[in-house]
Parts: structure tokens; C-alpha cells; sequence
């Protein structure tokens, strides 16, 4: 588990922070301020940025798969493979016909209705002669697409091909935002059902011992079909023996973890559009991460909660029990108060009354004693 | 009788009513040519650019402004914070309602929409962050409509069963809280797969991470631009305690948001140095990427701060409408200005008008129905009998 030495630390940085505000007097303000604390360094950690959860699983490929070699030194741009594609696919008519190649004027790329294009390149590198580049699903061994389905539609087959089912596909679109290549294509004009419509490497022909329409097509052996393994061999094998005629680089090797389709140019790859900034990590790796967090969230935040719930509720109940006792003692103080008060009062009223007994009977004996002078007189 | 007729007409047919019935029309003729020519009949949409605003606006910006529900009720409920009691319900109406609007929308961009339940019943793409995001969504959608629910059942007069609600809040703030912890994230995680297309200054391996905190920033945020709506139009709907409180959710949500958006834009430079895109900062996404962080995230951070300073209420709602602005700027790059950005502009997406007008049914559905909501059942004051 990656990280997680520092998810231990943030979460005592967390509660370190908790128990400093725990003693503030502003309870309100802490409480928020924590909860943005808690929340930035809980996710901060477990949503990092490793994502090397698999990193210990190097997938290669099926063992045996097929590949395709595109030899781009070797490509007319007569769009054989194009027109073939189209029959073998049973897909529609074109706007203008296969042999007419004006339409390499335009750079393009896959569409509803094509799963394959040819592009011309103006060659860079000196030679008057233009580049002809083939485009179509690169077949991934780690695809993109299939890792972004959210319903599974897509297979990688042991075979090599990428496989779409439609009867299951939602719609979403999500396999072409992550398709590093720009493959898959929708069918934007269908109101109901739609699908997403890429090459499929031929995989019905393929299992039934035939060659990929496109492949098959092919004048000037500008495609080998065979095992990947076996391709990469003679990829390599083509550039040790023509160094001067090839770049150094068998495209699809590595690229995003490595594809069913290999190429092998004359020109660097970047100047024929083909992008060489995409790095080795295969796709399913780049989310691996934010996927495992998943469980982690699901995990810890209830305790937490739970556990700020129950601090919140146990200060509340201890406030109350505070003020309560607050109450009681100030209301025993006054009751002793104003007990000594009243006895002291009662005392006065006491001596008071005596004294006024006193003075009666003063006056009375006084009256008894003039009366018997009186009589006496 | 006639009078009688003539003065519900002129309740009726306000600026407002005429003109959200004008959206409602055109949104339903939108609706037909949708599912009956197919997404190419209203939208821009091409195979380069997948994704519009449909779900730039509706789903991501929908998602992240809905968060209030789950940020007040944790605040309230888990945190303790009381006296926001009266802040609770609003905040979940407007995130039910958000959501809800959300699965709405998804239903016009999706191909087959009455699929939108194959990846839990069909076959379950776990790899996948959009499983995760439809997951979650499906879930808190539930979750908010328990959580509010109570006042549909004050309202109806169904003592038993809003009793039986109440006590389940604390389990569904907490649920809620879970799931949103994980949509939101996951909404900018969405994004991990295609380090190719996004521009570097938005790409990053914490983008998770923005997605949540900024979420948090955009409840708060909302919170309080709903409530000084709802203040404007609602005014005799609320009651002394809503009233009362009102100015302290105004001032505590505010000082929140202020403290939230520096410790966003504190982990956005930190995201920028991990993957050392500095240089990126001279070029014309560098300026729209600044104009985004100080206009969109220091600027309403500071303008919160000096808000709550001066208890200044209108400056305070002011800066809240400029921070929902922002995070919607922050959302529409993610998912279209900065996505893509390596294409010829002649391949770039920009939004047909009848996808934009989609939007605005959509949203206009929402305030219509927030509307109808508020002036019958107790969301702005509390109900005589269970107070």
C-alpha cells in the first residue's frame, strides 16, 4: 500500500490539530477548520499520485497473440487496405471511391464509417518522396478503452484483437476520452442505437485462420501479420540490417504498455502524427491509484465520523453537565446566604420583640407603682 | 367568477413564468430531435471531442455545486455546528435537486440511456472510474432523497414515517458524506487516464484531490448564493429562526470558504511544482490558468476573509456568486478548454446552441421545481407541529 507511513503521519498531524483546537473557545470556527484538515490530508494521502499499485505485475501481452507490422518505408498509399477493410467490415459505401487519392490531400482519421485511413506525410528529413502512414486501432495489450468501459464492453482476446460488444454499450463515451490514439468513433446520427464502431483486427477472420482484411490487401507487404513476438524480432532484425533506412524505434513496442500494432519508420514518428510523448505506463495504471483509495475512504471515514460525532456529543453532554452543576452551586451559595440572613433577622425580631416586652412590662410596673402612690396619697 | 379568473392569470403570467415557459418549449423540442435524429441532430459533438458541455457543465459543474447537501448536513449533524440547523434543509433540497438534474441530463448525452442501469445489473466495469462515479451518484442520489424526504412527509401530514426518517440522519450524513468523498473525487479522476489530452496545468495525479477540496469550497459557496436568492424571492416563506441564523451560516459558511480556498490553492501550486510545470506558466494556457487561480481562487479567498472581517453580508454573498462562477470555470477547463488542447483549432469543440439551450432547460427545470418545492413544504422555516 503505497503511502501509507504518511497516512498514518497526516492522520496524528490531523488529530494533533484536533486536539489543539479541542481547548480554543471558538468551538464553531475549530470545528470547520478540522474538517478541512482532516479532509485534505485524509484524501490528500490516499489519493496520491502513485499509481503503481500493479507495479509488481508486468504484463506483456498474452503469450502467442497476434500483431500486425507496419513497415511505413514500405507504404504506396494506394489504399488497398482501406477498400478492403471496408468489404471485409460490411461497412458503408464511401463519399469518394478507394481509388481516388485526392482525398490524402486532407489528413485523416478514423470515422463511423472507416475503420482504417491512410495519412501522407511531407517527408522532413530530406527525400522528395511523401510518407504514407496507416492508422487504425492499435490493439493495446493494456487497453485504454477497456479499463475506462464501465460496463465492460470492451476485451482484450488472447488472440490480440480488442473486441466491442454493442449489446451491452451504455453510450458514454468514456473509452474515447481515454483512448490515447483517438481510435473508437460514435455514431453521433443514430437516434437509437448507436455504437462505437473501431478496427477489430479482423478477430472473426482471425480465429477462423484467415489473415486481416487490410493485411491480406496489401501490394507491397507494407503489413506482416503473425505473433507479436516473432514480429518484433523481424522489426528488429529489419533495423539492424537497414540502420540508414530505419529510426531506431519499433513504435507499439512500449508505447502505453505496449499494442498489437508495430510500426517501424524511416522518419521519427512524431513528424507522421504519431505521438511519442505517451510515455510506457499502461492506462489501467494511471487510475490504479484513485481506485484503491476507494476502499480506504470507504473504511476510515465512517470511523472518523463516528468518532467527531461522538467528541462532538460527549462536550456537549459535559458543557451540560457543567452548567448544570454551575446552577446547583450557586444556588446552595445563595441558600446559605440568605439563611444566615434570615436567622439573623429572626434574632433581631427576637430582641427586638424581648426588648419590647421588657419595656412593657417596665411600663406596667412603672403604672402599677404610681397607681399605689396615688392610692396611698 | 370572472374577476376571480382574471387575477389568477395575472399571478400566472409573470416575466419570469413567460419566460421559463419559453425554455420549457424550446427545451422539449430539443428533447424530440435528440432521440429521434440522434446526438449528430443537436450537438457538436465529433470523435475527437467526445464529451461537451452535456457533461463539462451539467454533469461535473452539476455534481461539484450540488455539494452543499453534504457539507451542511456533515457540519450540522457530525461537527455539531447547531445553530446552521436551519441552513440543513435548503442545502439538501438544492443538492437532491442537483443530482437528480444530473441523471436527468445524463439521460440526453448517454447513446442509449436505458442502459444507464447495465453496469450494475449487466456486467460491472470495476476498473473503471466512471463505474465508481455512477456508483456513488446512483447511491447519494438515494441518500438525498431519504435525507429530504422529511419535509415531503411534514407537508403530506405522515407523522410515522417522517419519524422513522429523522432517525436514520445521522447514518445517511455519514453515508453521504462517503460517497461524496468518493464521487466527487472521482469525477476529476476521470480524468487520470488521458495524461495526452489534458493540458499539464490541469493534469495531475492529485486531481482527485482538487476535485474533493474544490467541492467542499463550491457547497459552501453555494449555500450561501442559494440562500441569498432564496432571501431576494422567498423572503416571506422564511421564519424567525431561519431568519436569525441566517446572518451567522452567511458569516461561518464564509469564513469556511475563505479557509478552504487557501488550502486549495496552497495543494494546486504544490501540484504544480510535484510535476515542475512552472514553464508552462509563460505560455497562453499559463495566463488562463493564472486568471483562474488568482482570479477564481485567491481573489474570492480574500474577499471572503475581509467579508467576515467587517461582517460585511453583501460583499460575503457577492464573492459567493464569484466563487460558483469560478469553480465553473475550473470544471470547463478541466473538461474542454484544456482538454484537447494539442488539436489543430480546427478540430476543437465548441458547444452547438441547442446543446447550450439543453442546459439552460435543464437548470430552468430545476428552479422551476425548487420553486414549487419551497412554497409548499417546510425547506425556509420549520413545520408548527415538529418543531
Amino acid at each position: 500500500m503505497p503511502g501509507f507511513p504518511t497516512l498514518i503521519m497526516k492522520l496524528s498531524i490531523g488529530m494533533y490539530f484536533f486536539n489543539v483546537i479541542h481547548r480554543g473557545n471558538d468551538m464553531s470556527l475549530t470545528r470547520r477548520r478540522f474538517l478541512g484538515w482532516i479532509g485534505a490530508a485524509g484524501a490528500g494521502t490516499l489519493l496520491g499520485r502513485e499509481a503503481n499499485a500493479a507495479a509488481n505485475v508486468h504484463f506483456k501481452g498474452y503469450p502467442d497473440s497476434f500483431a500486425v507490422l507496419h513497415d511505413i518505408t514500405l507504404c504506396v498509399g494506394c489504399r488497398s487496405c482501406e477498400a478492403a477493410c471496408n468489404t471485409v467490415n460490411e461497412l458503408p459505401a464511401p463519399d469518394k471511391p478507394f481509388k481516388d487519392l485526392t482525398v490524402l490531400d486532407q489528413r485523416r482519421r478514423t470515422t463511423a464509417k472507416t475503420y482504417t485511413v491512410v495519412n501522407r506525410f511531407q517527408n522532413e528529413t530530406g527525400g522528395d518522396k511523401p510518407v504514407f502512414v496507416k492508422k487504425q486501432c492499435n490493439h493495446c495489450l493494456e487497453p485504454a478503452c477497456a479499463s475506462a468501459c464501465f460496463v465492460r464492453a470492451f476485451k482484450k482476446s488472447p488472440e490480440g484483437a480488442v473486441t466491442y460488444d454493442h449489446s451491452v454499450c451504455v453510450g458514454c463515451r468514456y473509452c474515447m476520452v481515454a483512448c490515447p490514439f483517438e481510435i473508437p468513433t460514435y455514431e453521433y446520427d443514430q437516434a437509437l442505437s448507436p455504437r462505437v464502431m473501431k478496427c477489430t483486427m479482423c478477430h472473426p477472420r482471425v480465429i477462423n485462420g484467415q489473415l486481416p482484411g487490410c493485411v491480406e490487401a496489401c501490394p507491397k507487404e507494407a503489413l506482416t501479420f503473425g505473433k507479436r513476438k516473432d514480429l518484433l524480432d523481424l522489426a528488429r532484425e529489419r533495423i539492424r540490417k537497414n540502420p540508414a533506412r530505419y529510426i531506431d524505434h519499433v513504435y507499439g513496442e512500449t508505447e502505453m504498455g505496449g499494442a498489437s500494432w508495430l510500426y517501424i519508420s524511416g522518419v521519427p514518428f512524431s513528424q507522421i502524427g504519431m505521438r511519442e510523448d505517451l510515455g510506457v505506463t499502461p492506462a489501467p495504471e494511471l487510475t490504479a491509484g484513485a481506485l484503491g483509495a476507494v476502499p480506504i475512504v470507504v473504511g476510515l471515514w465512517p470511523v472518523l465520523l463516528t468518532g467527531i460525532y461522538a467528541i462532538t456529543q460527549r462536550k456537549e453532554k459535559i458543557a451540560a453537565e457543567e452548567s448544570r452543576q454551575a446552577v446547583m452551586e450557586a444556588v446552595s451559595r445563595e441558600r446559605t446566604v440568605s439563611e444566615k440572613e434570615m436567622a439573623a433577622a429572626i434574632e433581631k425580631a427576637q430582641k427586638d420583640k424581648e426588648a419590647a416586652i421588657k419595656q412593657a412590662v417596665k411600663h406596667a410596673l412603672d403604672d402599677a407603682a404610681k397607681k399605689q402612690q396615688e392610692v396611698k396619697s | 367568477m370572472s374577476e376571480h379568473t382574471i387575477s389568477v392569470n395575472k399571478s400566472v403570467l409573470t416575466p419570469f413564468n413567460l419566460v421559463a415557459g419559453v425554455i420549457l418549449l424550446v427545451g422539449t423540442v430539443i428533447t424530440v430531435l435528440r432521440f429521434t435524429g440522434g446526438l449528430a441532430a443537436v450537438t457538436n459533438l465529433t470523435d475527437d471531442n467526445p464529451w461537451g458541455i452535456w457533461i463539462g457543465f451539467d454533469l461535473l459543474c452539476g455534481v461539484a455545486l450540488a455539494a452543499g447537501g453534504y457539507v451542511t448536513s456533515a457540519a450540522v449533524y457530525i461537527f455539531g455546528l447547531k445553530r446552521y440547523h436551519s441552513a440543513v434543509r435548503p442545502a439538501i433540497l438544492t443538492g437532491f435537486l442537483g443530482y437528480a438534474l444530473v441523471v436527468f441530463a445524463l439521460n440526453y448525452d448517454v447513446g442509449r440511456p436505458w442502459r444507464l442501469p447495465y453496469p450494475f445489473v449487466v456486467q460491472q466495469g470495476t476498473t473503471s472510474l466512471l463505474f465508481e462515479v455512477g456508483a456513488c451518484v446512483a447511491l447519494y442520489l438515494t441518500v438525498l432523497f431519504i435525507e429530504f424526504t422529511p419535509a415531503a412527509l411534514e407537508w403530506l401530514g405522515l407523522k410515522r414515517a417522517r419519524t422513522l426518517v429523522v432517525r436514520l440522519t445521522m447514518l445517511l450524513t455519514i453515508f453521504g458524506v462517503v460517497l461524496s468523498t468518493l464521487h466527487q473525487s472521482s469525477l476529476g479522476a476521470l480524468y487520470l487516464i488521458a495524461p495526452s489530452k489534458l493540458h499539464p496545468l490541469w493534469y495531475s495525479g492529485y486531481i482527485p484531490v482538487f476535485f474533493f477540496v474544490s467541492s467542499v469550497i463550491a457547497g459552501l459557496s453555494m449555500v450561501i448564493f442559494e440562500s441569498s436568492l432564496s432571501h431576494h424571492y422567498f423572503h416571506h416563506k422564511m421564519d424567525e429562526t431561519h431568519l436569525r441564523e441566517n446572518t451567522g451560516v452567511t458569516l461561518g459558511f464564509g469564513k469556511a470558504a475563505s479557509l478552504v480556498l487557501a488550502g486549495y490553492f496552497t495543494i494546486k501550486v504544490i501540484g504544480v511544482s510535484v510535476a515542475n510545470n512552472w514553464h508552462y506558466l509563460t505560455t497562453g494556457y499559463g495566463a488562463w490558468f493564472l486568471v483562474e487561480m488568482l482570479g477564481f481562487v485567491a481573489l474570492p479567498c480574500f474577499l471572503y476573509a475581509v467579508g467576515v472581517r467587517d461582517k460585511n453580508i453583501t460583499l460575503i454573498r457577492w464573492t459567493s456568486a464569484w466563487t460558483v462562477l469560478g469553480i465553473v470555470v475550473n470544471r470547463l477547463n478541466i473538461s474542454l478548454i484544456a482538454f484537447n488542447w494539442q488539436l489543430p483549432s480546427d478540430q476543437r469543440y465548441f458547444p452547438h446552441w441547442m446543446e447550450i439551450m439543453t442546459s439552460v432547460f435543464i437548470v430552468t427545470i430545476g428552479i422551476l421545481v425548487f420553486r414549487f418545492i419551497v412554497t409548499r413544504m417546510p425547506i425556509l422555516y420549520e413545520h408548527a407541529e415538529y418543531k
